[in-house]
Parts: C-alpha cells; sequence; structure tokens
C-alpha cells in the first residue's frame, strides 16, 4: 500500500511538528510515508469563502501531488472534508471533465488521521505514552461532515497514562470556523470565549483535537486569558512515547 | 405597529451590538438550549429518525420539482371546495388583495394567525396604511406587536424577552389597544399568558376576517394545515366568516398522504413534543361550520427565483420548523435581529439570499454569518444541506463582484494565496519569508504560549481581527516541507 | 400577463431541464409498542390532558362526574344523555362563550402521539362548540385507537375539516416554560372506553 501524507498547509507553514508527528506514529506502526513535494493547500479557504474560480488551480495543484496513490492521510477532518465534499463542486466549476474525473479518485482515498489508524490500519491502541490530564473537542468538519464519530475517543483511551476527562458541550463549534473568525470576528470571538470556559472547567491540562486551526483559535484564546491550558495535535499525542522528554512530543 | 427590518446594518455589525447585549445573551442562551433539549429528546424516541427525514425530503422534493402541475391541481381543488384562488408575484400584490377583500367586507380589523408568509410581506404595515388594523394573536406575535418589537425567532417570535420585559409591555400597551391588562399582573408565565387570553377573547369574537398562513398546502385534496399550540389558530380559522390564507407557493405538497411524514417530523424537530397541541386542516368551504368565504392567496414573491438555483432549490423544502436556529452557536449569540429578517439563522442565512439575491450588502453579508460547523444540516427535518448552500451563496456574493473595477482587499489577497497554493515552489518560498517573520516575532515578542512556543499577542493592521483576542502562534523558523527535504522525513 | 400565468411561467422556466423524478422511500412505521389503547392513555396523559378509563356502560356516569356543575354543549348526533346540556343548534360563538364544557366523541385516536383528531361529524359537532368552551370532554372507543400518525392519515377524509388535539391548548412563548391553557380549552379530559 502506498500511503503518503498530506500535511496541509496550515501545518506545513505554522504546526510542522503535527506533520512530524503523523511520520513518527506510522513509522512506528510499520508504515513508511510519502510526502509528495508538490503538494500544497486543500484549497478550503477559497472555496468557503466563496472564490470557486481560484480554488480550480488549487484543487488541480492537488490532484496532481496525490494521483496514483493508494492512501492519503491527512491530519486534519477539516481538509479531509474538503477533499472528499468539496472537490467536486470545484471541478464541476471548472468545467474541466479531467478534473471531474480527478477529484473522483482522490477524494475517497483521503483519510483523516483517525480514520486511517482504526478503519484502514485496523488499530486503536497505537502504543502511544502520554501521562497528562487530557480533554477532547472533536471539530464539527471531523464531526458532522466526516462522521469520524467514537474513532478518535478510542484511541486517546488506549493511549497509556492519559487522564482523559469530557468536555461540556463537546460537539459546540468552537467558533473558528476559517474567514468567519476574521469576517465575523466579535462572534467567532464569543463563541471562543465559551468553547475555552468549557475547556478550563474540565480542569485539563491539554485540550486535544484533529485540526490545528481550531487549535490555534482556542489555543491563542486560552493563551491569551493565562488559562494554564496547552493545546496539542491528536497527532502529537498519539506520537508520543516513554522516551519523549516531558510533554515535548 | 411593529417595525420593520429596513434600513439595518450587515450582519457584522448588527452582531457585534448584540453580542454586547447582556439581557439578551442570558435570554437566547437559556431559551435555545431548553428547546434543543427537548428536542432532542423526543427524537430520540423516533427509532428511524433518519428514515423519516428521508421520506420528508422526499415528499417536499416531488412538490418542488414539478410545482407548476401542482399548483394547478392545488387550485383546481380549491376552487372545486368553494375556495378563491389569488395568485401574488410580489408582497404589493399579495397585501392588496388582502386589503381589497377585508374592505369589501367593509370592516376595518382582522384577527391574525402566526404566519410566517404574513410577516415576510410585511402585510400589518401594508393593512395598516389602508386603515386595517392586524391583530396578532399568537402570544409571542402579541407580545412583539405590542413591543413595537421585530421578530427574533420563526417559532418564538419573542425568545430575545423574557418574563419581566413581556410583564411591562403588556401593562403599559394592551389598553392602548383593548382590554388592558389587570393592574395585579405578575411576571408568572400562566398569568402573563392569561392576560393574553383575556385580551384577546373579545378580538376572536367579533372578528369577521381573519387572516393566516399555511404550513402544508395539498394540491389534489385542496387542503391547508395549519400547525399551532394556542389554540388562537383555531379561532381564526372556526369563528370570523371570512378566511384569507397567504401560502407560499413552496407550501405544496402533492398528496394527503406526503402529510405523514412531515406531520411527524415537525413538532418533534419544532417545539419538541410528539405532536402540537392542535392541528386544523380544511379544504375550502364547509357548509354550516366555520368561515363561509375562504380565499388562498399564492405567493411568489422570490421563491421562483430560488427554484431556478440548482443548489439552493432545496431551500424551499424548508418547513420553518426553526430546529437550525436552535441548535447554531452563531444565532444563540447573536439573537434573530442581527439577520435583518424575518427569516433568521441558518435557514435566513440562505433563503433571504436565494429569495432576493446578494446585490445589496446587508443581505450579502448573510451568507458568511456561519462558521459552516454543520449542526443546522444534522437537525433539519427535512435535510437541507445548509452548509453546501451557505458556501455556494457565498460564491454568488464573490461572482457578483467580479467585474468591480476596484476590487476589494479579501479578493487580492485570495487571488494571492491562490497564486501561491498552486505551485508548491511559491509556498515554499513564502514559507521562507514567514519563517523570516516567526524569527523576528520569536526574538522580540514577550509572549509564549503555555508550553513555550513564541506567539505574537496584540497585532495592529488586518492582524487585529485575530490577534485582539487571541495569541498568534509564531511562525516556526522550518517548515514541514524544509524540514523533510533536510532530514529526509525524519530518516537522517 | 395576469399574476397566475407569471407565476406559472417563472416555475416551469426555473425548473427547465430539471427532472421531476425523485425516489421516494416510503416513511417507516414505529416499532409495536404494544397495547394501542394503554400507550394512547399514557400518552394523552403525558401532555396533562386528564385520562379516564371505563367501560361502556359506565360513560354516562363518568361524563356526568365530569362535568359536576358545569353548563355544557354537546353535539347533535352524541348519542349519549347529558342532563341539562344544550344541544348545539348553531349557537353563536358569544353563546358559546357563556358555556363551561362540550362533550364529544371522536373520529380516531392517536396512540403514538397521545393525540384525538376530530373530523367534526354529527358526534362532534361543528368545529366552533370544541373550541370556544373551557372544557372539552372527549369520548373516545378503544377501538378507534390507531398506532400512528400515517395509519390516521389513511382513514381520514381529508374533504371534511379536521382538528387534531393533543393535550389542552399550551404556549411556551415565554422563555419556553410550557404553560397549559391559553384559547383552547385549558382542560382537555379524554374518556377512553373499553
Ligand atoms: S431549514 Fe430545516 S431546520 Fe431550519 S427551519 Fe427549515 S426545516 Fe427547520
Amino acid at each position: 500500500m502506498r500511503v503518503v501524507l498530506q500535511v496541509t498547509c496550515v501545518n506545513d507553514a505554522m504546526f510542522p511538528d503535527t506533520g512530524k508527528a503523523v511520520v513518527r506514529l506510522l513509522r512506528r506502526l510499520g508504515v513508511e510515508v510519502d510526502f509528495p513535494r508538490a503538494q500544497t493547500c486543500c484549497g478550503q479557504p477559497m472555496v468557503n469563502t466563496g472564490y470557486l474560480d481560484e480554488a480550480v488551480p488549487v484543487v488541480r495543484t492537488f490532484v496532481d501531488a496525490f494521483a496514483g496513490y493508494d492512501a492519503i492521510v491527512t491530519p486534519s477532518g477539516s481538509c479531509a472534508g474538503s477533499a472528499r465534499h468539496q472537490h467536486s463542486i470545484v471541478a464541476e466549476r471548472s468545467g474541466d471533465p479531467a478534473l471531474v474525473a480527478a477529484v473522483a479518485e482522490t477524494g475517497p482515498r483521503t483519510h483523516e488521521l483517525s480514520e486511517f489508524l482504526v478503519d484502514v490500519l485496523g488499530v486503536t491502541d497505537v502504543g502511544a505514552y502520554f501521562p497528562h490530564r487530557v480533554t477532547y473537542h472533536p471539530t464539527c468538519h471531523s464531526l458532522r461532515m466526516l462522521g469520524v464519530g467514537d474513532r478518535p475517543r478510542r484511541l486517546l483511551e488506549a493511549v497509556r497514562g492519559v487522564e482523559l476527562v469530557d468536555l461540556p458541550h463537546a460537539s459546540e463549534c468552537c467558533g473558528f470556523g476559517g474567514t468567519f473568525a476574521l469576517k465575523n470576528a466579535d462572534t467567532s470571538i464569543a463563541m471562543g470565549a465559551d468553547k475555552a470556559r468549557h475547556v478550563r472547567d474540565t480542569g485539563a491540562e491539554v485540550l486535544v483535537a484533529g485540526d490545528n486551526s481550531c487549535l490555534m483559535h482556542v489555543g491563542g484564546m486560552l493563551s491569551r486569558q493565562r488559562a494554564g491550558v496547552r493545546v496539542m495535535h491528536l497527532a502529537e499525542v498519539l506520537a508520543a512515547t516513554e522516551d519523549d522528554e516531558g510533554m515535548d512530543a | 405597529m411593529s417595525g420593520t427590518f429596513v434600513g439595518m446594518p450587515a450582519f457584522p455589525t448588527a452582531a457585534r451590538e448584540a453580542l454586547g447585549d447582556t439581557q439578551l445573551r442570558r435570554n437566547l442562551a437559556h431559551a435555545t438550549r431548553v428547546i434543543r433539549d427537548k428536542r432532542a429528546q423526543v427524537v430520540a424516541e423516533v427509532e428511524d429518525w433518519e428514515e423519516l427525514r428521508l421520506a420528508g425530503a422526499a415528499v417536499k422534493e416531488v412538490a418542488l420539482r414539478d410545482l407548476a402541475t401542482h399548483l394547478e391541481t392545488l387550485e383546481a381543488s380549491l376552487t372545486r371546495a368553494g375556495a378563491t384562488v389569488h395568485w401574488a408575484r410580489d408582497a404589493e400584490e399579495a397585501c392588496a388583495i388582502v386589503a381589497s377583500v377585508t374592505k369589501a367586507h367593509g370592516v376595518d380589523e382582522v384577527v391574525k394567525v402566526k404566519s410566517m408568509a404574513t410577516a415576510e410581506i410585511g402585510l400589518n404595515e401594508a393593512l395598516e396604511a389602508e386603515g386595517i388594523a392586524a391583530w396578532e394573536t399568537d402570544l409571542a406575535e402579541l407580545i412583539v406587536q405590542l413591543g413595537d418589537d421585530l421578530p427574533s425567532h420563526i417559532l418564538v417570535p419573542a425568545i430575545h424577552r423574557n418574563r419581566a420585559e413581556i410583564r411591562e409591555i403588556f401593562l403599559r400597551r394592551m389598553g392602548d389597544v383593548g382590554r388592558p391588562a389587570p393592574a395585579d399582573l405578575t411576571d408568572e408565565p400562566a398569568i402573563l399568558a392569561a392576560a393574553a387570553r383575556t385580551h384577546l377573547r373579545e378580538k376572536f369574537l367579533r372578528a369577521k376576517v381573519a387572516v393566516s398562513g399555511a404550513n402544508f398546502a395539498v394540491a389534489e385534496t385542496g387542503t391547508l394545515v395549519v400547525v399551532e399550540s394556542e389554540g388562537n389558530g383555531r379561532m381564526c380559522l372556526t369563528l370570523p366568516e371570512v378566511l384569507v390564507s397567504v401560502v407560499g407557493i413552496e407550501k405544496v405538497v402533492a398528496t394527503w398522504a406526503d402529510l405523514d411524514p412531515l406531520l411527524r417530523l415537525l413538532p418533534r424537530s419544532s417545539t419538541g413534543e410528539r405532536m402540537n397541541p392542535y392541528t386544523s386542516t380544511w379544504s375550502g368551504v364547509t357548509p354550516g361550520d366555520g368561515p363561509q368565504e375562504v380565499h388562498v392567496v399564492l405567493l411568489d414573491n422570490g421563491r421562483t427565483r430560488a427554484l431556478a438555483d440548482d443548489v439552493g432549490r432545496q431551500a424551499l423544502r424548508c418547513i420553518r420548523c426553526s430546529a437550525c436556529l436552535n441548535v447554531c452557536p452563531v444565532y444563540e449569540r447573536v439573537g434573530g435581529h442581527a439577520y435583518g429578517s424575518v427569516y433568521p439563522g441558518p435557514i435566513g442565512a440562505i433563503l433571504n439570499p436565494l429569495l432576493h439575491g446578494v446585490a445589496d450588502e446587508q443581505t450579502a453579508s448573510l451568507p458568511y454569518a456561519s462558521s459552516l460547523c454543520g449542526a443546522c444540516f444534522d437537525v433539519c427535518p427535512v435535510r437541507i444541506d445548509i452548509p453546501s448552500v451557505l458556501v455556494d451563496q457565498r460564491a454568488a456574493v464573490v461572482d457578483q463582484h467580479r467585474g468591480d473595477r476596484l476590487p476589494k482587499p479579501e479578493a487580492l489577497a485570495m487571488k494571492a494565496a491562490a497564486w501561491a497554493f498552486s505551485d508548491a515552489r511559491r509556498l515554499a518560498w513564502a514559507e521562507r519569508a514567514s519563517g523570516l517573520a516567526g524569527r523576528v516575532i520569536g526574538r522580540f515578542s514577550r509572549t509564549s504560549l503555555p508550553g513555550g512556543r513564541a506567539a505574537a499577542g496584540r497585532l495592529p493592521g488586518p492582524a487585529a481581527g485575530w490577534t485582539g483576542a487571541r495569541d498568534l502562534p509564531a511562525p516556526p523558523e522550518e517548515s514541514f516541507r524544509a524540514w523533510w527535504d533536510r532530514t529526509d522525513g525524519g530518516r537522517r | 400577463m395576469s399574476a397566475r400565468d407569471e407565476i406559472l411561467r417563472r416555475v416551469r422556466s426555473a425548473l427547465d431541464g430539471v427532472s421531476p423524478v425523485v425516489e421516494v422511500p416510503p416513511a417507516p412505521r414505529a416499532p409495536d409498542r404494544g397495547d394501542l389503547a394503554d400507550l394512547f392513555a399514557e400518552r394523552v396523559a403525558d401532555y396533562r390532558a386528564v385520562v379516564t378509563r371505563c367501560a361502556a356502560d359506565e360513560v354516562e356516569r363518568v361524563v356526568r362526574d365530569v362535568l359536576g356543575s358545569a353548563r355544557a354543549v354537546v353535539p347533535p348526533g352524541l348519542g349519549l344523555d347529558v342532563p341539562g346540556a344544550l344541544i348545539d343548534d348553531g349557537l353563536t360563538a358569544a353563546e358559546l362563550d357563556d358555556l363551561d364544557a362540550v362533550v364529544t366523541r371522536a373520529a380516531v385516536g392517536i396512540a403514538e402521539t397521545g393525540t384525538i383528531v376530530l373530523d367534526h361529524a354529527d358526534d362532534q359537532g361543528r368545529r366552533a362548540i370544541t373550541l370556544v368552551p373551557d372544557l372539552h370532554v372527549c369520548i373516545v372507543d378503544a377501538s378507534q385507537v390507531v398506532a400512528d400518525v400515517p395509519d390516521a392519515i389513511a382513514l381520514l377524509d381529508p374533504a371534511r375539516p379536521l382538528t387534531w388535539i393533543s393535550g389542552p391548548s399550551a404556549t411556551s412563548d415565554i422563555e419556553l416554560d410550557r404553560v397549559e391553557g391559553v384559547h383552547g380549552p385549558r382542560t382537555l379530559h379524554v374518556v377512553l372506553v373499553g
């Protein structure tokens, strides 16, 4: 099976540790991932803001970079959702039948990390060790667009040393929403403030999620509040082992 | 009588103001939470809820896709049953029809059942201009009307008001328009409801003309359906001599049997009940029982515009249950007024642009009034994929501005991003630049995230929208792709 | 062009090229929940209507007890002796407003939702009589109870006016706090026979 990493533009530029964690985690599970250098972004920032024409060359870059692989793994529910549910819209808009055919190939082969681990590799215990009090926020696109269900939870529960606490009102949106966070900053912040409050109420030390964009938003608020909660991508928790020093997986 | 939404600012501005209203925030948080939980409970009772949703969506879709045929059938069966059918291209025509029917009977007042269509066309204001008083009889509508206020929810138009505010409105205003509220009125909901009962009863008993909407209109039988709770609907549909119903053309279903999934879906989604207290159905005139003169106004007012939209057409399936409002995290915080329409919340954010287009700034701001979290789609009883329609309407807004001589900064930014994202070498170059910026921030910033990573605190300019309330992690010095190249994917 | 023709033209042009064929999956049926009369009684009571169960020969006595001294109106075809009751012969709304109660039968009962449906036949009377008085006593025979909404729809005649009643009138318009009793009868008393 030829597996590739779609690291996502946000992780590539802002959160490389998440990409590294995915590589380390999969390698530990016996899967060597490739990283096609031609990849950039899934196009979601343009699509969700309404710039469909602008998204066409970006989606084309995506399908070109990932053509021919068996599985595309991405540490982002949102980007997986974009590939599976939005690329077809962009391709239709382009009027290019070749692009329509290409996205029909790559879309279904794109897996969010927890889906890949549980469904494709068939593992829930990935051999991680993470001795911290953790709460998990199921991001909207993982939860509702992809329907990852309790997969991330099952993965986290199998981590040794972890103390997993329920996040109240977990399924409610954190308020990030891509350009929503800028175009409707006040509403976004009001939503984020409530999410941050629920996180603080858990007494968790680490907030975990499967999307760094959402974590950047909630984490940025928690940081500003000096709440004493850090945020980590699910991949980084799952990659952590006894050999890691402290929490810096 | 009541206010209008004309001249409302665009959503972000209206939202900012609403977010600062602490009383509103509390009222809304409480009310949406209560109704959300009630819905979840009764929906969980239905084992095959998902199949029921599919059936509900399908019967509406059947009617919409062959709408002309069903409308003609409806017209014929209504006429056969003794009703007079009128057609109205827009709000103005519809209001004029209602006014002329009312005037033909020489009366200067009508009683009204809560109806979204009549709110949409501004019927009360139009009748007022003709010297006809339109009395709202639904408790929440009465609160809105007496308070010179605007509705902020489809089902519970006064959701933004709490009991103390309602008591004050009743005491201050009821006497001006009819029987005053008792002087010892308390803010107990039961006492307030009793005051409304007494106030409205004299209006019901003397009214000659009633105006309603309809939740459904069955083409094959000419049956209109009104779903309600308080009995004010039954009063209006039964006691007056003349009944005028304003019905959006999308309310049609093909057959009597098609009502089944909808009558099961609506109450559970809407009020969170297995069945609402009262549902009335009638087909034209029944000799000796109820109004002996029955009019039905079939209303377009933008619906054919929405019907022509391949993605947006599904919005016409909406049965106005308001479940999408109640679960919407944006609605919960800003309330209904910020949407500037009688249709607020997620459905309003798609329906208003579909009905009227996105040429004006206020309507164009609505498709963006969502974080695309998808909670609305999950609860919608007729499976309207609201997030997809939102994205499609955003595209309509963008397309509207493609010819602008002076492109918006956002358009330039998106074009630049698309350029960078269309070629990995350009992206790598941009990442090197951001890495440099990260180094600068790391050097000078005194902010760091929990865990130690350097961050930017408050920044000026375009970044202020983000950093006003959130620390921003400094970009790493090395991007993932640079790391991969340097270490051969961690193998070196 | 008339508004009618114009709207129909717009509809047709909006749907130009759109296939009218839609696959309609059958609406699912609720699972068997055991004895329908029991479920009906339980669900009616859930919405704070009062339910009394009795045998056929007890109906007269039960109705008399429920009414007490209330002045009642009955439809012409009730088929039950209610002492002192007025038989409706087209009373005005104001006259009805002076009465306390109404006694009727029903067309159908729906167990799943605790609903009674009136089709306003002679044993139920005009719509107004079950609306204006404050107490509605409704006699339902256990044999009239069906399982769920689709069964009721199949039995009912859309040409007749229908009133579906689930509990007394109610509102949740004030802080989503449910209050029973607004404009319709504030008390619904269902007498379930058999
Ligand atoms: S869009 Fe769906 S959930 Fe929202 S009001 Fe309409 S039917 Fe209800």
